[in-house]
């Protein structure tokens, strides 16, 4: 469907991509994830045209994207933040591509009132944009956005702006949605959570270059490097070496999974693989602090030696603040990076 | 971008080289540029140079002080008979200058309802011509800032109040700012239009006062000296030239994307003392400076009950001045005003849109070009289609599109600075969204920016037409004799003898007058009546 090949974007000597190349297969749904600044949003502006490339090529279906203006690449882009026009109304919005494509009027209102039934606004069009709410804003945007049937749609940040449990609810509704539709979707965000409860696939970003590329389950459980580690929210890492199953680092020797790569490595042990145990069975630590995260209590350990160290237990199991306890670690819950 | 610079080109430019050319080298073809030394080294001419600048200044600085009110009272306060008192304010800027000197020497000079009341007469000081300048230029603040000021959301102004500004620091610190490039395109027009100021200094300045663009009209039409007429117009050339390069480097380091909201919900009652007191002093200032030369005139061209008007049919009675009934240049003036504001449009909007699209040094550089028409004398640019466009390869002389072509010239640069704020301020994403779903560039103008902008585009239309109906200085060259429009009709019975003569031409004033403002309030109904549809 989509692919990018060695497609590079400079701003003056700064890459905001950087060699990038990448594959959506058709009813495939990629999210981009990465922090702001990692070039996702440029890379969604290549595809849709509105960014001219500096070196690589666009294919969609095949045929190359240079030459072809915005308007004719039969692609779909939710802005971030929506861009309804604000001198029309919602069902002006959402025939908006339609009336592009030169769709009659009578096929128009009806695509116009399935789309508001898809997307849970039934009989919103007559309504002012600026009368909507964050949530029916997004709702809008969307179906305004998959109206003309794009061959692939683009969601830029598609709930940043939404508060949680709207954000939470939606995302499980657009998963069913795009499954429904059998649309195909590249989605760029710098919420995980997001990415990893939308997405078929997941490509994370890190200065204009791909970190890693996976199903969202590969990439939580083997992050590729530290930075994604550490974009994941794993902070348990340390450097060491890795000698048969076992890793030397400054918390001491951690056992490592069958056929980890040897030598000199950086090492994540995830909370869930920190035990606690006697002050004598292991690291010799002190409770720093307790943070409760409702199935678990997240522990922060200060080590006798190297950096804080952050444990997962369960509420009864966890120790009090200012006790000395000894961590062991579970090899299954140990990655060595790369 | 090509249309707009082909018409440029061939209307302005050409036209100009034209004349500077013919005034600037000898019978033999050889350049004379001697000439330019000898001419700035007169004392009178250095004189002339100085007063053109300091009564700009000053015009400038006091159509600020007593305009800015006005916008923000027109802008943020609803009070009845708004629209129509809009369109009142606008009717100056639209009389021809001559009429504007008249009404004002009515006022203000000898016999003048001043004189007559308390034995004050202002028509020898600069007073006068100072005064005349805020009453022609109060409509341009009004209408660019207040514009502007309209469609600003009050709500930006709340939020600086609750992170704890005063009333004054979250005007000066909020609304100011934002309303920046249009006061400074406000202050640059009227700073061009008093700086190039004609009529009202031919009649209220007396042998005193002589601003550049006199100077250029005595040089050329009294004493046939050419060449000292190109090179002053070459020194006017230069300094607004100057002028508008400072503009467009201030403008563009202060032109940000606006949030734009529309102007029926910013508008509410007074409340208060204060507020009431604001609008009441901005009435009443309207009504003085506006109003009263307004109700001299009209109250001098019944002056003889309706004979003044009755003899504006009947071309015996003007002893010979027309061709036609002077009544005719009503029709005449309307048709070419109509096509003129079609032509300004055009040309005007597709320029605007290449300028908001595009940055780079080439574009701006064609903006403040654009402003030139402005800068350079209106007499000059009728003098020079005149001996330009008169030989082939084009011989326009004999044809009626001529004087739109000219009057479109002069109502390009309002179109222009009229839409530019306003294009820059919409959101680019706005447009990108619209070509993402299928809108090619042209629709794209179509679809997003021309609702957004619709009242910059009414408002700019009414500008152009405001600006055909009463361009003298260059229609006085090329208006055929028995196609005469009301300005240049005016001016014609203005400069015959005797009573008749002159109550005709308060006559017509007043007519022209009326044709103004009726035109204003049928353009301020559409812009109500579409309103609500976007």
């Amino acid at each position: 469907m989509l692919a990018l090949r060695d497609v590079t974007v400079r701003f003056g000597a700064r890459a905001a991509v950087d060699a990038v190349s990448l594959d959506v297969a058709d009813h495939e749904v990629v999210c981009v994830l990465g922090p702001s600044g990692s070039g996702k949003s440029t890379l969604l502006r290549v595809v849709a045209g509105l960014q001219p490339v500096t070196a690589g090529r666009v294919l969609l279906d095949g045929a190359d994207q240079s030459g072809v203006p915005v308007h004719r690449r039969g692609v779909g882009l939710m802005f971030q933040d929506h861009q309804l026009f604000p001198q029309r109304d919602v069902a002006g919005n959402v025939a908006f591509g339609l009336r592009m494509r030169g769709v009659a009027r009578v096929e128009r209102a009806a695509r116009v009132a399935e789309l508001l039934d898809l997307v849970g606004l039934p009989g919103a069009g007559r309504r002012a944009v600026a009368a909507l709410s964050g949530g029916e804003q997004q709702r809008v945007a969307l179906a305004r956005a998959l109206a003309p049937r794009p061959r692939l749609l683009m969601l830029d940040e598609p709930l940043g702006q939404l508060d949680r449990g709207l954000r939470e609810r939606l995302v499980v509704e657009l998963r069913q949605l795009f499954g429904r539709l059998g649309t195909t979707v590249l989605a760029v965000t710098h919420d995980q959570g997001e990415a990893f409860a939308l997405a078929d696939r997941v490509v994370v970003m890190r200065d204009g270059r791909v970190a890693q590329s996976g199903t969202p389950l590969e990439v939580w459980q083997r992050p590729a490097s530290e930075f994604v580690a550490r974009f994941l929210g794993f902070d348990n890492v340390v450097p060491g070496t890795v000698t048969g199953r076992a890793a030397d680092t400054v918390w001491g020797r951690i056992p490592v999974p069958a056929g980890s790569a040897q030598g000199a490595a950086r090492v994540l042990v995830r909370p869930a693989g920190v035990r606690l145990g006697d002050p004598a069975g292991g690291l010799w630590c002190t409770v720093e602090a307790r943070t409760f995260r409702g199935q678990s209590v997240a522990v922060r350990l200060r080590p006798e030696s190297g950096p804080a160290l952050e444990a997962a237990c369960a509420l009864r199991e966890a120790p009090e603040e200012g006790a000395v306890v000894g961590a062991t670690f579970a090899a299954d819950e140990v990655v060595v990076l790369g | 971008m090509v249309l707009p610079v082909a018409f440029f080109g061939v209307f302005f430019a050409y036209p100009v080289v034209a004349i500077v050319g013919r005034g600037l080298t000898a019978d033999d073809g050889a350049w004379r540029l001697g000439r330019l030394g000898d001419v700035l080294g007169r004392p009178d001419v250095l004189d002339v140079l100085w007063f053109t600048t300091w009564q700009a200044l000053a015009s400038t600085a006091l159509t600020l002080l007593i305009a800015l009110p006005g916008a923000y009272v027109f802008a943020r306060f609803d009070f009845p008979g708004k629209a129509l008192l809009r369109a009142v304010v606008t009717v100056p800027f639209v009389l021809p200058t001559v009429v504007v000197g008249t009404a004002f020497l009515a006022l203000l000079g000898r016999g003048g309802l001043l004189d007559e009341l308390w034995g004050v007469r202002l028509d020898t000081t600069v007073w006068a011509i100072l005064l005349a300048h805020v009453f022609f230029n109060y409509a341009v603040v009004v209408r660019t800032v207040g514009g502007l000021w309209s469609q600003l959301d009050p709500r930006q102004e709340e939020a600086a109040r609750v992170l704890g500004a005063s009333r004054f620091g979250a005007w000066r610190r909020v609304t100011l700012p934002a309303l920046g490039p249009a006061v400074a395109a406000a202050s640059l027009m009227v700073f061009l239009f008093t700086y190039t100021s004609f009529g009202i200094v031919q009649i209220l300045g007396g042998p005193a006062y002589r601003t550049l663009e006199a100077e250029v009209y005595r040089q050329t039409a009294q004493l046939l000296d050419l060449p000292t007429a190109a090179v002053l117009t070459l020194v006017q050339f230069a300094a607004v030239g100057a002028i508008l390069v400072l503009h467009a480097r201030t403008v563009r380091k202060r032109e940000t994307a606006l949030r734009l909201v529309d102007a029926g919900s910013t508008a509410r009652r007074p409340r208060g003392a204060g507020q009431w007191a604001l609008l009441g002093g901005v009435l009443l200032s309207a009504v003085l400076l506006l109003l009263l030369p307004l109700t001299v005139l009209v109250r001098r061209s019944f002056d003889g009950g309706l004979g003044y008007y009755r003899a504006l049919q009947d071309v015996s009675a003007s002893g010979g001045t027309f061709l036609v009934p002077p009544l005719e240049a009503v029709g005449n003036s309307l048709e070419y005003a109509a096509v003129a504001t079609g032509i300004a449009l055009l040309v005007g909007g597709l320029a605007a849109a290449a300028l908001a699209r595009r940055a780079g040094r080439f574009v701006r550089g064609f903006d403040a070009l654009l402003m030139l028409p402005l800068g350079v004398s209106a007499v000059t640019v009728g003098f020079g289609f005149l001996i330009a466009l008169d030989e082939p390869p084009l011989d326009l002389r004999s044809s009626w599109i001529l004087v739109p072509l000219a009057q479109a010239l002069v109502g390009v640069p309002f179109v222009v600075r009229t839409m530019l704020p306003v294009l820059r301020a919409v959101d680019v994403r706005l447009r990108e969204a619209a070509a993402v779903l299928g809108a090619s560039p042209w629709r794209v103008w179509r679809e997003v920016d021309l609702p957004l902008v619709g009242r910059a585009l009414a408002v700019a239309a009414g500008f152009a037409f405001a600006v055909s109906l009463g361009e003298f200085g260059a229609t006085v060259f090329i208006a055929r004799p028995d196609n005469p429009t009301l300005p240049v009709a005016v001016a014609r019975l203005l400069g015959r003898p005797g009573d008749l003569n002159y109550g005709q031409a308060m006559a017509l004033s007043t007519i022209l007058m009326v044709v103004c403002a009726v035109a204003l309030l049928l353009l301020e109904r559409i812009r109500a009546d579409r309103a609500g549809e976007w």
